[in-house]
């Protein structure tokens, strides 16, 4: 699976763990499962996790700021956690940085220790 | 002054989204023998990655055509890069180039394409004639851990 996704009620958190190569062709099967698990638990903020990332061009940064406007009417927030050095470079060149937090935390801690 | 060409390949595939994958691994195994480190490998798969996209989104958006794309291994380790269709064509080049220009903010296109290869690449030119097609031409050049025949003169 490309993306598998969690819910912690305790945090209201999403998470979404992202796998894979992301391009035009991918990130069309990644928003479904992503948005339908938003749209179910009206989350205070979403996770991605890039760390199993392989390759991603500007699609993965299209992917990030429509999570983000969603995130952004729904009054949540939104951080992308564990890219690689050439991913994160990436997301610096389309600006992620503005719209979110990108940060690098233990999986075994996302969802509960990440202060917002 | 024409540099020796060392290595070339042309493909020519149909503009199918799985296709995005192909170009871009084919690349990367064309330039494998030269061991490019692996920011440099990510950001060449990253720009090829882009050029396909946009002849398969917007130069034949609502069709499939073919997609020719060009790689040359030139002599000091400069790679050439061509991706050419004969899709719709862009009236106005210098405006698609903007960075944030997309004219498929529906499908979650950022507009960074040409952005991407431009920041990729030491030159990006692109050639378009509407209804003609469009030539993205990029030229980078390594810097390779191995060393070339005919490298360096």
């Amino acid at each position: 699976m490309p993306v598998t996704v969690f819910y912690d009620a305790a945090t209201r958190t999403v998470l979404a763990e992202l796998s894979g190569d992301i391009d035009h062709c991918s990130a069309k099967g990644m928003r479904g499962p992503i948005d339908d698990e938003i749209m179910k638990r009206l989350p205070l903020r979403l996770i991605l996790d890039f760390e199993n990332v392989s390759f991603m061009d500007s699609s993965g940064i299209g992917l990030i700021i429509g999570r983000y406007k969603l995130m952004n009417d729904l009054g949540g927030t939104l951080i992308t956690v564990n890219p690689k050095p050439e991913i994160k470079k990436l997301m610096e060149l389309g600006g992620v940085q503005r719209l979110c937090s990108i940060i690098y935390q233990k999986r075994r801690s996302l969802i509960g220790g990440i202060k917002i | 002054m024409k540099l020796k060409v060392l290595n070339q390949m042309v493909l020519r595939f149909p503009s199918l989204s799985e296709n995005e994958r192909f170009a871009r691994l084919a690349v990367s195994g064309f330039i494998s023998s030269l061991d490019p480190a692996v920011d440099e490998l990510s950001e060449i798969k990253t720009a090829v990655s882009e050029a396909v996209t946009n002849c398969i989104v917007h130069a034949y958006r609502d069709t499939v055509g073919e997609i020719r794309m060009e790689v040359r291994l030139l002599e000091g380790c400069r790679l050439y890069i061509s991706v050419k269709d004969k899709g719709c064509g862009i009236a106005d080049v210098a405006r698609a180039r903007e960075p944030l220009f997309t004219t498929a903010p529906d499908e979650e296109r950022a507009g960074l394409g040409f952005a991407i290869m431009e920041s990729f690449s030491d030159k990006l030119r692109v050639t378009s004639r509407p209804e003609h097609g469009t030539t993205v031409t990029m030229l980078r050049t390594l810097r390779t851990r191995k060393p070339q025949n005919g490298s360096g003169s």
